[in-house]
């Protein structure tokens, strides 16, 4: 009888080895005459036992990992194709304590399927959503999306059933879903892990926003830094498109949409929406000031949904189980889950998925095991490159919109990111300017200039010359830069680098 | 897609490079990126001549063609080394120890960012997240990713890329 072996074709797994596992495993299956198939599925996301090799065995999928090519002889005479005991055996995937305690409503389907097969889509709940979505008018999928509580999960946190409504309204002779795939947060790949592992469910949430809005076209603008994001994405479109999954007759419904990819080129700033606009357009990734809102005049002037990947991926559970039962999680306004992602100096790294309100030390300390480094936590930065570091004391707040933002944070794109005591803050705060100085669009002088001098000005107080007045020029520029900046670049740059100043003050005192 | 690195330029074979991007992508709406990322794919750079080229087919400025091949990271001006291994220094990498490896990229193998070694053989670039954030550092050489790429880990990448280059 054929054994399953899965073997993550995620991008992660590959970065530690995971090819040439999968390769180790058919040679030694042909050698011992084992019959043997190889699946190349999504990752789990605990990244930290990457590659995960998982068996199908006879009681359920067995987890081995993490498995280096040479681990592989001994696998099979352990009789892992049986479930076999081996020091790597980390027992029935789903009962890892670290999936086990997650909530996964978005992430239900990735590792579990092979990411291309259109059968194992369908046979895992897959199109439920858009075949609801065929079954009632615009208006009421909207409303759907609207009674899910779903924000944007892209980091700015609006409300996408509004977003939704407002292009629905909007009369026009056409309109466009894009996609905001330019994952560029660091501490982030819940986006990137979608792609590569269930690339349908994102075309599935475009198709459905298609279908409220009016949409006939989808744009994905994804990242050049994600090129295996990119295969799978290629290959799937051309499969749904071959399937009648997109295309002139979705789903033999007459209805149309169809979906196009385009590959960003190494600009952050680009992940900003209307910077993201232009450079589909072709040009350079320039800020557009609001108003007009994309959703009035986005793409090529006309009305616009543009939706992070997570918000779109979130859409085809909502249709498929209804608004309410998805803002039966969560908290507060934060309702549903969001796929956290466990990065940098920790234990055990990787996509979390749990609802809204979950609290950073249970992210950072019970799941993730605190640092890789195994010295303590000195500080996490969360949302990315424009989010606040929090010092180890403060890892109590809830993870959710509202609590972050209290606290003097944000939430982002779900990224978390550990650093150990060896950490240098005043070095984090002006790589913050740095990082800014380096992607700032340019078209606003308090980023395009605030940054260079932000930069100038830490290195002056890191240096002790006049450190009084040099840090009261920070703080004046930070404040310079937060109020007139155009858009979040500029105007977030000022969190890392103030909460660095706040809560670690003693790293800027140093000389 | 990763680049191809080569190391002298060839004006016959960027024209050449050119018109094919051109042919391949001009009929998209907004092409001027697909085709600069398409010249780059084939050649590893984007040169000079490739302005008035894309200028002229799209109907569009040469400055506007100058500002999008300029306003990107993505697009090198000249040729690169024969490998070129993008380092990401983004904050989970930092947190991870990237500082380590670019230093030891600069010591050991004499590979600053944004230079190309004197024999051609390697240009360093940095990268702001390769999405691999649980697995810092991350490295992407010649377009394949890297985790756990600590200074031993870089040794092993870069000796493998020389014996498949004598292979």
């Amino acid at each position: 009888m054929t054994v399953t072996v899965f073997v993550p074709r995620d991008s992660a797994a590959r970065s530690v080895g995971a090819d040439a596992v999968a390769e180790a495993i058919v040679a030694a299956a042909a050698a011992g005459k084992h019959d043997v198939r190889v699946v190349r599925n999504g990752s789990r996301g605990m990244l930290w036992l990457e590659p995960l090799v998982e068996v199908a065995a006879p009681a359920g999928r067995i987890a081995y990992g993490p498995v280096a090519p040479a681990d592989v002889p001994g696998l099979f005479a352990a009789g892992f194709l049986r479930g076999g005991d081996h020091a790597l055996r980390q027992g029935a995937t789903a009962a890892i304590p670290y999936f086990a305690r997650q909530t996964r409503l978005t992430f239900a389907r990735v590792g579990v399927t092979d990411p291309l097969c259109l059968d194992d889509y369908a046979a895992h709940d897959g199109l439920a959503g858009l075949r609801r979505a065929l079954a009632l008018e615009p208006a009421a999928i909207v409303e759907q999306v609207v009674a899910s509580g779903l924000r944007g999960r892209g980091g700015a946190g609006f409300p996408a059933g509004i977003k939704w409504r407002t292009v629905l309204q909007c009369a026009a002779d056409q309109k466009y879903v894009a996609v905001n795939a330019d994952e560029g947060d660091s501490g982030t790949f819940s986006d990137r892990m979608v792609m590569e592992g269930d690339p349908y469910l994102l075309l599935e949430g475009m198709a459905i926003a298609g279908l409220a809005v009016g949409a006939t076209e989808g744009w994905i603008y994804l990242r050049s830094e994600y090129p295996d994001a990119r295969t799978v994405l290629v290959a799937a479109i051309q499969r749904a498109r071959a399937a009648g999954w997109l295309g002139d007759d979705l789903l033999g419904s007459g209805r149309r949409f169809d979906v196009q990819l385009r590959i960003g080129a190494g600009s952050y700033v680009c992940g900003e929406e209307t910077a993201m606009l232009e450079s589909l357009e072709g040009k350079r990734g320039i800020v557009r000031a609001k108003p007009p809102l994309p959703a009035i005049e986005g793409l090529w002037g006309k009305p616009t949904v543009v939706n992070n990947v997570m918000t779109l991926a979130a859409v085809p559970w909502i249709l498929q189980h209804g608004g309410a039962a998805y803002a039966a999680h969560g908290t507060g306004r934060s309702r549903g889950t969001l796929p956290f992602q466990l990065a940098g100096n920790v234990r055990r790294g990787g996509l979390v998925e749990v609802p809204l309100g979950t609290s950073l030390r249970t992210l950072v300390e019970e799941i993730g095991g605190g640092t890789a480094s195994g010295r303590p936590v000195r500080a996490v930065q969360v949302g990315g490159p424009l989010g606040s570091y929090l010092p180890a004391s403060r890892l109590d707040v809830a993870a959710d919109y509202e609590a972050l933002a209290a606290a003097g944070g944000l939430l982002g794109h779900g990224g978390i990111v550990v650093f150990d005591d060896t950490v240098d803050m005043a070095a984090m705060a002006r790589y913050a300017m740095e990082f800014c100085a380096i992607e700032s669009c340019g078209k606003c002088t308090p980023c395009r200039i605030g940054s260079t001098r932000g930069v100038e000005v830490i290195d002056r107080i890191t240096a002790g010359d006049r450190r009084e007045a040099n840090l009261a020029l920070l703080r004046d520029l930070c404040t310079t830069m937060k109020d007139a900046s155009l858009c979040a670049m500029g105007g977030l740059t000022p969190l890392p680098v103030l909460s660095a100043l706040e809560h670690f003050p003693e790293d800027f005192a140093r000389r | 897609m990763h680049d191809r690195p080569r190391a002298a330029t060839d004006p016959e074979r960027e024209r050449q490079a050119i018109a094919d991007a051109i042919a391949e992508h001009r009929a998209l709406r907004g092409a001027t990126l697909p085709i600069l990322h398409a010249i780059q794919e084939r050649l590893g750079y984007v040169p000079e001549a490739a302005v008035a080229a894309i200028a002229a087919a799209l109907n569009l400025s040469r400055a506007d063609v100058h500002g999008v091949r300029t306003f990107y990271h993505d697009f090198r001006s000249a040729p690169p080394g024969r490998h070129v291994l993008k380092v990401c220094r983004a904050e989970a990498c930092q947190a991870s120890g990237c500082e380590r490896t670019i230093a030891h990229l600069a010591a050991r193998h004499g590979a600053a960012l944004h230079a190309t070694t004197a024999d051609g053989r390697l240009t360093v670039e940095p990268i702001y997240c390769l999405g691999n954030c649980a697995l810092g550092p991350s490295v992407q050489l010649d377009g394949r990713l890297h985790g756990r790429a600590t200074p031993a880990r870089i040794d092993a990448l870069l000796a493998e890329a020389a014996a498949e280059e004598r292979a």
